[in-house]
């Protein structure tokens, strides 16, 4: 056997069964695909993510973090689902922005609706950054390998993205 | 508000997104109807305690006793198999229909499709043969290994019956030693006994 074979049945050795990858996971991608694209939304996106997320599986290296790469997965199927239903062709990378009508008409009853709108009036780069900060716990690098910039540019935009919603709240802003 | 109760506030909101049971039969739907469901399992309680039930497209593969600690038969199936596995009881419900049938003294032989790829050599020809042994009745090691076609290998057929991937369904419990006594079991001398004590009331 050559060394290549055996270091691929190591690696094959050290995946966990799947289950475990969902259980441990699914929770937090939720909460992306739910702030990418609203609570309507969110259910397709998160059960179309594990989909691919299970055919790529084998061929995961272990050493990869597994929360990044689901994250990354995520994050193509919810702007492969809004440049769907988007009118105009978004540049790559960016996150189209949501209407917050949308969000709203989904009738999500526990979401902070305010929050909700202020989120989702955010420019693309920010609100990923952010997102992907907070709500996904992903490194500066990982944030800034997912939006196509460096660790400093995706820094900045979390910044930017929080110094605005703090902005939108102190003034009392209201939709 | 500073930075900090933005943060907060944006994660409480929405730290209650949860994966409901729905939503998890969705994805394991889309898996076999997209032929990514390798292994699927589910867990049946039993008078033996619960178990597991995991199964390929083929048939059923692994029948796991609690002893044997699912959580690392889960792993080794993923080593040796897949590791494309999901919690879907739908591939399972006949197999856990009938195991209740079973247990209850309404049923005297299973017909669930096998997956009898964890076995190999000898091994897989000692279980081809142990599906023959029907109901209620017991069969010595030295009987296995001859009609598994090694008269001499009754330690091979033992150990054979000892590691059967799917007891109960492959009724390895009804290979007892010539002098009488039960022998190894999977699930514990105990489990071995209760079966063959339900098995000869029926």
């Amino acid at each position: 056997m050559t060394v290549s074979a055996l270091m691929t049945r190591a690696r094959d050795a050290a995946l966990p069964p799947f289950e475990e990858i969902v259980a441990e996971h699914g929770p937090v991608v939720m909460r992306v695909c739910r702030a990418l694209l609203g609570p309507a939304d969110a259910a397709d996106a998160w059960a179309e993510t594990f989909l691919s997320a299970l055919e790529a599986y084998p061929k995961l290296r272990p050493e990869s973090s597994i929360r990044a790469w689901l994250v990354t997965i995520a994050h193509r199927k919810a702007v492969d689902q809004l440049r769907g239903t988007a009118r105009r062709p978004q540049p790559a990378g960016d996150l189209p922005e949501i209407s917050a009508a949308d969000a709203a008409s989904a009738g999500e009853s526990s979401m902070d609706d305010d929050l909700r709108a202020a989120l989702d009036a955010l420019p693309a780069k920010q609100r990923g950054a952010v997102i992907y900060r907070y709500l996904a716990d992903l490194s500066y690098a990982e944030v800034g390998e997912l939006l196509e910039s460096s660790a400093t540019a995706a820094r900045r935009s979390a910044a930017d993205g929080i110094a605005n919603l703090r902005k939108h709240f102190s003034k009392g802003v209201k939709r | 508000m500073n930075d900090k109760q933005i943060v907060d506030r944006l994660t409480s909101s929405f730290a209650g997104a949860g994966v409901d049971g729905a939503l998890h039969g969705r994805l394991a739907a889309l898996a076999e109807k997209q032929g990514l469901l390798d292994v699927s399992y589910r867990t049946v309680d039993s008078p033996l305690g619960l178990l597991l039930l995991a199964a390929t497209g083929e048939g059923l593969v692994r029948v796991a006793f609690l002893c044997e600690d699912h959580d690392a038969v889960l792993a080794r199936l993923a080593s040796d198999i897949s590791p494309r596995i999901l919690r879907a009881p739908r591939r399972l419900d006949g197999a856990a229909h009938q195991l209740d049938e079973y247990f209850a003294g309404k049923r005297r032989v299973f017909n669930v499709p096998l997956d009898l790829r964890l076995a190999h050599g000898f091994r897989r020809s000692v279980l081809e043969h142990l599906r023959r042994i029907p109901y209620g009745v017991t069969q010595s090691y030295a009987a296995v290994a001859r009609a598994a076609g090694s008269p001499s290998a009754i330690r091979a057929a033992a150990s054979a019956c000892s590691h059967n991937p799917i007891p109960l369904v492959v009724p390895c419990h009804r290979v007892v030693r010539s002098d009488g006594t039960t022998g190894e079991y999977l699930g514990g001398p105990e489990a071995k006994r209760a079966l063959l004590a339900l098995e000869a009331a029926a």
